[in-house]
C-alpha cells in the first residue's frame, strides 16, 4: 500500500486531502480505532446538548472516500509498527505493508489519580461513545460534577446542563479557561455560565470520589472539605499525546512524536500529525504539542503532500480557539498571556462588562502576536492576518488596531496586491 | 479557476457590489424588497465587505483560496474544497455556528449571520448565469471575474 494512515480524525482528513492534491491515483488506507466514520470531535458537545443529531457528525460524506479512493478499516487498532520492514500489525491479526505511513493517533484523556475514579459513572468527554453514554444517562440522573474548567470541561458541563442535569464544574486554578484565555475573558464566560444556572467553583478540585458498598457513585469530596452529591463525574483535565505505539516501535518521542519541518518522524517513510505530534510553533520557533483542531488539519495536510512526494515546509502551528458559551462568543489566537516581566511585550485591553465585550491585543515589539475577543468577534480574521502573516504594525496602523478596526488597507502594498489582485497589469 | 479580484485603484467605495450581492442572494431577487424587507426580516447580508481609508477603498469577499484556512478550521464539515470546481463550498445545514472559520480566515472574508448561528460567505453566485453579481454591478471595473492562475 502506497499510503497508510493510522487514525481517523481531522489530521487524517487533512492528510487525505493533502495526498490527493499531489497524487490522484494511488490507494490510501485509513485504520481507525473507533467504529464510526471520521467525526468532528468538538461536535460531541453539540450532540450531547441535543443541538445536532448523529447524522450531522460525519466530517466528510461517504462519497468523499469513494471519490478519493480511500479504503477504511475501522474498529481496528494498530498494535505494532516495524519501521525496517515497513509493515504495521493490527489487533485483528493482519499485517499491512506501507510505503508512507502517517501516525495520527491524536490524544488520550489525562486522568489524574483520584481515589474512587475506577468504576462506573466516571467519564471523559473526548469521544463519541462517551457522549452517547451520557445522553442515555442524562435522562435518569440529577447531578453531575465536571472536573476541569478548560474548554472540554465547560462544554461537557454546558451540554449536560442542556439535558436537564444540575452541573458543578471544578477548576483547580483560580480561574476557568486558564490556558487559552485571560482573567477578564474567563470571568465573562464564567458569569455567563453561572447566569444560566451552572455552578462554577475555582481553586478547588476533587479529593476523592465516594462510592457505596456496591460501588455506586455517590458524590465527590472536594479539597476544601465540601461534599457534592452527584450521579456522574466527568473528568476533563486535558489530553496528552497518544504516542505509545510510536514509542514502542522505536520512533523518536519527546512530549509528543518528534517531527521535522516536513512532519517526518525519525523513521524513514513515517510521518506524524495532529495532537500526537510535537511540531514547529509559528510564533515561538520551537517544537511544541499544540492539540488544536486547525493545527491537526494543517499538519495532516502538509504531511500528506510530503508523503506524496512534494517538498513542503510546515508553516508552523498557531494556537487558536473559538468557542461560545450560551451565545457569548469567545476567540483566542496566538500568545494571550505573555510573560509579565518581558518588556518586549505590550498588552492593550478593553473591557466593557455591561456590553459583555472584551478585546485584548498582545504586541511583541512591533508585531501583533495574539489576541482575545469576547462578544464582538466579527473582526477576528483581520487580527489573525497580522498574527499569522507576521506583518509589522506601524504606529498609525496600531492606533486603528487598538480601536478595534483592523483592515486589509493596513497591509503592506505589495502583500496586498499579491493577495487580492495578483497578476494585474498596472496602468502607466 | 475564475475568481473575483478587487482593485483598490478603481474602487470608489459606492457599495453597489453589496447591494447586488444581497439582491442575488435574496428570495425575491428584487433590490428594494431585499434591502427593505429581507435584510431586516431574514438577516440577509452581503458577502462583501467594503473597507475605506481616506480616498482608498476596496471591496473584498472570499478568495476561494487554493488551501483555505477556513476548511482547516471547520469542526463540522460545513466547509470543504470542491476539487472539481476549485470553489470553497459552504454547507449551511452542516454548520453549527462555532465561528472557527471566521477566526481562522486571515482575509476577514467570513461574516456571522445577523440572526442565526450560520455564516455568510461568497459562493461566487453559484448557478447565476451572468456570473457574480458584484462584478456585474461594479460601475468602475474595480471587480474582475477572471482566470489568472
Amino acid at each position: 500500500m502506497k499510503y497508510v494512515i493510522i487514525g481517523n480524525g481531522i489530521a487524517s482528513i487533512g492528510a487525505i486531502e493533502g495526498i490527493r492534491k499531489v497524487d490522484a491515483e494511488n490507494e490510501i488506507l485509513v485504520i481507525g480505532a473507533e467504529d464510526s466514520p471520521a467525526y468532528g470531535r468538538p461536535l460531541i458537545s453539540y450532540l450531547l446538548a441535543g443541538k445536532i443529531g448523529p447524522e450531522r457528525l460525519a466530517l466528510r460524506p461517504q462519497e468523499f472516500y469513494e471519490k478519493s479512493n480511500v479504503s477504511l478499516k475501522l474498529g481496528t487498532r494498530v498494535i505494532a509498527i516495524d519501521t525496517k520492514k515497513k509493515i504495521v500489525a493490527t489487533d485483528k491479526g493482519e499485517t499491512l505493508e506501507y510505503e508512507n505511513l502517517l501516525i495520527a493517533t491524536g490524544g488520550i484523556p489525562f486522568t489524574p489519580p483520584i481515589p474512587g475514579s475506577d468504576g462506573a459513572d466516571v467519564y471523559n468527554f473526548t469521544n463519541l461513545a462517551h457522549a452517547q453514554t451520557l445522553i442515555s444517562k442524562a435522562k435518569e440522573i440529577k447531578r453531575a460534577v465536571v472536573i476541569g474548567g478548560g474548554l472540554i470541561g465547560l462544554k461537557a458541563g454546558e451540554s449536560l446542563f442542556d439535558r436537564g442535569v444540575e452541573v458543578t464544574i471544578l477548576e483547580l486554578s483560580p480561574r476557568i479557561l486558564s490556558l487559552a484565555f485571560d482573567e477578564n475573558a474567563a470571568s465573562l464566560a464564567g458569569t455567563r455560565l453561572e447566569e444560566v444556572g451552572l455552578h462554577v467553583r475555582c481553586g478547588v478540585s476533587a479529593k476523592e470520589i465516594q462510592r457505596d458498598a456496591e460501588g455506586s457513585l455517590k458524590g465527590v469530596h472536594l479539597t476544601d472539605g465540601d461534599f457534592l452529591q452527584c450521579d456522574v463525574v466527568v473528568i476533563a483535565i486535558g489530553v496528552v499525546p497518544n504516542y505509545d505505539l510510536a514509542k514502542k516501535s522505536g520512533i523518536g518521542v519527546d512530549r509528543g512524536i518528534k517531527v521535522d519541518d516536513h512532519m517526518r518522524t525519525t523513521a524513514e517513510g513515517v510521518f506524524a500529525a495532529g495532537d500526537v505530534a510535537q511540531a514547529r510553533d509559528l510564533l515561538f520557533r520551537e517544537d511544541r504539542v499544540i492539540p488544536i483542531w486547525t493545527n491537526a488539519y494543517n499538519q495532516g495536510f502538509c504531511a500528506g503532500k510530503n508523503m506524496a512526494g512534494r517538498d513542503i515546509t510546515f508553516t508552523g502551528s498557531l494556537a487558536m480557539n473559538s468557542i461560545s458559551f450560551y451565545g457569548l462568543p469567545t476567540i483566542s489566537v496566538g500568545t494571550v498571556n505573555p510573560p509579565e516581566d518581558d518588556d518586549a511585550y505590550e498588552v492593550a485591553a478593553f473591557l466593557d462588562e455591561k456590553k459583555r465585550s472584551y478585546r485584548k491585543l498582545v504586541f511583541h515589539n512591533d508585531h501583533l502576536v495574539g489576541y482575545v475577543l469576547v462578544g464582538d468577534i466579527d473582526m477576528a480574521g483581520m487580527y489573525t492576518a497580522f498574527v499569522k502573516f507576521q506583518m509589522p504594525v506601524p504606529e498609525d496602523a496600531k492606533k486603528q488596531i487598538l480601536a478595534g478596526e483592523p483592515d486589509v488597507l493596513m497591509w503592506p502594498d505589495d502583500f496586498f496586491k499579491d493577495t487580492w489582485n495578483p497578476g494585474v497589469v498596472e496602468p502607466d | 479557476m475564475k475568481r473575483v479580484y478587487p482593485d483598490k485603484e478603481y474602487c470608489i467605495g459606492c457599495h453597489l457590489c453589496e447591494l447586488a450581492c444581497i439582491t442575488a442572494h435574496s428570495k425575491s431577487k428584487d433590490l428594494i424588497i431585499a434591502f427593505r424587507e429581507e435584510r431586516l426580516k431574514d438577516g440577509l447580508d452581503s458577502c462583501k465587505k467594503v473597507f475605506e481609508k481616506g480616498d482608498t477603498c476596496v471591496a473584498i469577499s472570499c478568495r476561494h483560496c487554493d488551501e483555505p484556512s477556513c476548511v482547516a478550521a471547520c469542526i463540522s464539515g460545513g466547509l470543504h474544497k470542491d476539487p472539481e470546481t476549485g470553489r470553497t463550498v459552504y454547507d449551511r445545514n452542516k454548520c453549527v455556528g462555532c465561528w472557527s472559520c471566521l477566526m481562522a480566515c486571515p482575509y476577514g472574508a467570513i461574516k456571522r449571520h445577523p440572526t442565526e448561528s450560520k455564516i455568510i460567505k461568497c459562493d461566487l453566485c453559484e448557478g447565476r448565469e451572468e456570473g457574480p453579481a458584484c462584478v456585474q454591478a461594479c460601475p468602475n471595473g474595480a471587480l474582475k471575474f477572471e482566470e489568472r492562475d
